[in-house]
């Protein structure tokens, strides 16, 4: 148990370090990769937690995919450092009162488990009990049996915003070549090399 | 004191006992693997490849350590010095984490994760971190590209593979590597390389390629364009350890292929000859078939042009992988055997 609880603390503190580090550090890129660092600390506390699927696919989604992206765009930006703080403290009210937003809110949600002990029972627990199925099954069966509609249409939102964001940046340019493989493929001797015969001293 | 010596002290001598089995003869495989390549690749072409140090040219993977080992390490002035040497590092650790999860036999694993699967797969999808982090600290455009092109194409190979492990997964109806090997005993008819699922082997088999920089997708490192892409920039054992890192990811996906369509440790026909031979001499013997494909591969053919490569990820497997998952689907479902059903 003790390991467990130092595993905790290891994380966590790591995770809340890493955090503040991301809007600390100077360089965007250390910033992006603190992000990482707080991702990854996570998905410790998920598999501390035993929900071993859910810290899988935090670290494939958000590290492996989304966070690489960031880094991708951050990398190739040409950024004036001293430019980038010089708003600070005109950002600083909207961002404190997101901040403060959230923090009640956890406030309210964890405040609520310790007075009000019955609170957790209202939250769903998954139909056969998590210490007989694996966590992804229970997750699965949750997901695809009581929240079925919510979780498509998560999808479909995702879904919109990807086409979206392919129609706004979609633009066809004149006078490009594109290769087509199919016309490649179906091209024929025939059509594509003819014979010449050519009578010597007079070429073609 | 007992207590401490039963539940503290001694788990942690015995995994590390188990860590040094298992990193061990990777380590060896990846120093053979090298010359391996070098003298298939020199028999394909007619040659006879490295044959001067030792007998046949077996002790040139100890002379290339050596060289690798003595040689001075070189610091780009302009680069980013921290990240510069966490890169190599990176790439490194997160080769040889993969391997906890492996099973070798029937209960032969250093962690049988209920999630294994996916933790390989969440491995595999950092393994870009390395390459975008060396590409970017060396502060040089060759490398930067290097490291581009290879994040664009891992991420790119990632979705179309997830798939794959996706119709898998529907045949097995667990995330466990030993229950994905279970699901394929009784002989060779009974892998997943047999029937449905063989277009899956060819998609994931190409995009193992390209996930690990391989020819013909070793656009990241396209000697002729970019010099040596993203390691252009180091030397001596940073540079060994990305050559070491990328070479036991190479095994990885190897292993991975074995496990997913091969049968794993599985004997091909389960009779007497056959399963005399003990299980994990099954599995390195079907990895090293997959590992000579690959080196096949790089002696075969020409290199992708980058536009193709693309195309080629999300034009052609995507899609196909992606009908797939709804073809095995509809085909379980339809055949009443859907696992756990």
């Amino acid at each position: 148990m003790i390991i467990q609880a130092l595993a905790f603390y290891l994380f966590a503190f790591v995770a809340v370090a890493a955090g503040v580090l991301v809007i600390a550090s100077r360089n965007p890129v250390h910033s992006v990769l603190f992000l990482i660092l707080a991702f990854f600390n996570g998905a410790g506390l998920f598999v501390l937690l035993g929900a071993e699927f859910l810290a899988m696919i935090l670290v494939i989604v958000y590290v492996g995919a989304v966070a690489v992206l960031f880094l991708f765009v951050v990398m190739m930006l040409d950024i004036n450092f001293v430019e980038l703080r010089s708003g600070f403290l005109q950002y600083l009210p909207i961002g404190g009162l997101v901040g403060f937003i959230l923090l009640a809110e956890l406030l309210v949600v964890v405040g609520g488990w310790v007075i009000v002990p019955e609170a957790t029972s209202v939250a769903a627990a998954p139909i056969p009990p998590i210490d007989q199925v694996t966590n992804t099954e229970a997750i699965g069966r949750l997901i695809y049996t009581k929240y079925i509609y919510l979780f498509q249409a998560s999808g479909l939102v995702l879904l919109v915003a990807m086409i979206g964001a392919i129609v706004l940046t979609l633009r066809s340019r004149a006078g490009v070549r594109r290769q087509k493989i199919s016309d490649q493929v179906a091209r024929r001797p025939g059509e594509a090399i003819e014979v010449v015969k050519v009578t010597t001293g007079s070429g073609i | 004191m007992a207590e401490f010596w039963d539940q503290y002290a001694f788990p942690t001598i015995e995994i590390v006992f188990y860590i040094v089995l298992i990193v061990a003869p990777l380590l060896g495989g990846v120093a053979y693997l090298t010359l391996a390549e070098r003298k298939v690749i020199g028999w394909m072409q007619l040659r006879k490849g490295p044959n001067v140090v030792g007998p046949f040219g077996l002790l040139q993977p100890l002379a290339d350590g050596m060289k690798l080992f003595f040689k001075e390490t070189i610091i780009p002035a302009s680069s980013n010095r921290g990240m510069f040497f966490a890169a190599p590092m990176v790439t490194f650790v997160l080769s040889l984490i993969a391997w906890a999860v492996i099973p070798f036999d029937a209960g032969l694993v250093l962690s049988n994760l209920n999630v294994g699967i996916l933790y390989i797969f969440a491995i595999s999808s950092l393994g870009v971190y390395g390459i975008i982090m060396a590409g970017w600290s060396s502060n040089s455009k060759y490398a930067f590209l290097g490291a581009l092109r290879s994040a664009a194409q891992m991420v790119s190979y990632e979705v179309s593979m997830g798939f794959v492990i996706i119709t898998v997964l529907l045949f097995v109806g667990s995330l466990n590597l030993s229950a994905i090997v279970e699901a394929q005993s009784g002989g060779f008819w009974n892998w997943h390389f047999f029937g449905i699922l063989f277009p899956m082997f060819i998609i994931f088999f190409v995009s193992t390629l390209a996930e690990t920089n391989r020819a013909p997708f070793d656009l990241p490192e396209a000697e002729a364009e970019l010099v040596s892409g993203y390691n252009v920039e180091y030397s001596a054992m940073t540079f060994a350890m990305f050559f070491l890192g990328e070479y036991a990811n190479m095994i990885l996906m190897c292993a991975m292929t074995s496990i997913l369509f091969l049968g794993g440790w599985m004997a091909p026909i389960d009779v007497a000859p056959f399963t005399w031979i003990p299980g994990p001499i099954w599995f390195a013997l079907k990895i090293a078939f997959c590992l000579f494909v690959f080196l096949w591969v790089r002696a075969t053919f020409p290199r992708y042009r980058y536009d193709q490569l693309m195309r080629l990820g999300w034009k052609v497997f995507l899609p196909i992988s992606l009908l797939w998952v709804v073809v095995v689907a509809g085909w379980l479902f339809a055949m009443d055997k859907v696992p756990g059903a």
